[in-house]
């Protein structure tokens, strides 16, 4: 369990050495305590954040911490029972293609759920992964000289789905779903964590990983 | 004079939202430094400047729509 600031400071020093070429593309896998992300479709012209996807009341906020971030995407929120994957990959050795880029990650998730027994899907039009009308996973990046940050996040635990009540998530009237719901039973994360690295591993060709 | 060209960002990315301008008019910026950031639909992404200058002309404000091709600022080289 990783504090959201935490990852996202280490992410931006991993950033900063693969930027200055002391570091290869570096995936970071893990679950976060409770916090709402505002990414900047969340936000006004500029960069002052737009409140109205968060519907939760202040004081069911106390345990939860809110940022406003500079990935894409709109609101989202991260907590335990869910995978987090930040890739931070420089895209200059892989394909200069944000569209490929967020597709690939799409598809390591699919095949991910597919390895679990879940078959899951994209939506025309729509970001993420849906098992039909329901999402199991988002996703929100930032690119800086063709170098990624922020990610994907997966929904494995009934536990904590019910924080998603307290946003709109992505900004629409979505109902989010996750692994368990949908296999009817216990899921082990670690077990699932090593899936998603096989598959990220698989889908963008990496050579090895490191846990 | 270097016109900062907004790239192709991808298959099918047809248009981003200027999202943030890093510096304003007249200001000094150094090669690669971050100059203009963008927004499409889940992904922001940093245009860096291409060179050492002086920015004599920011084309389009925060909030506009852009297309790849399209030319965003100049700079001035010095």
């Amino acid at each position: 369990m990783v504090d959201f600031d935490l990852a996202l400071a280490k992410q931006k020093e991993i950033f900063s050495a693969i930027k200055s070429g002391l570091l290869e593309s570096t995936l970071i896998i893990c679950q976060h305590y409770p916090v709402i992300t505002l990414g900047r479709q969340a936000c006004l012209s500029g960069r002052q954040a737009k409140p109205e996807n968060i519907l939760a009341k202040p004081d069911q906020l106390r345990d939860i911490k809110v940022r406003q971030i500079e990935r894409g995407g709109d609101v989202t929120y991260h907590g335990p029972g869910q995978i987090t994957c930040y890739p931070i990959f420089n895209l200059n050795y892989f394909k200069k293609d944000i569209h490929w880029y967020l597709r690939a990650l799409e598809q390591a998730v699919i095949d991910c759920l597919s390895g679990l027994g879940i078959t899951s899907q994209r939506r025309p039009g729509l970001s993420g992964v849906w098992i039909g009308t329901r999402k199991i996973a988002s996703l929100g990046v930032s690119i800086k000289n063709w170098i990624t940050f922020h990610g994907i996040s997966l929904n494995i635990k009934r536990a904590d789905l019910a924080n998603f009540k307290l946003i709109r998530p992505c900004g629409l009237d979505v109902e989010m779903t996750c692994a368990e719901a949908h296999l009817g039973n216990f899921i082990e994360l670690e077990g699932v964590k090593s899936l998603l690295l096989e598959e990220f591993k698989r889908v963008f060709l990496l050579k090895e990983a490191i846990r | 004079m270097i016109k900062v060209v907004l790239p192709e960002l991808g298959e099918g990315i047809e248009k981003a939202t200027l999202s943030y301008w890093y510096f304003k008019e007249g200001d000094q910026v150094a090669e690669k430094d971050d100059l203009v950031e963008l927004t499409t639909d889940k992904a922001t992404f940093n245009l860096p400047s291409p060179c050492k200058g002086r920015i004599s002309e920011i084309m389009y404000r925060e909030g506009d729509s852009v297309k790849p091709g399209q030319i965003l600022a100049v700079i001035e080289e010095n």
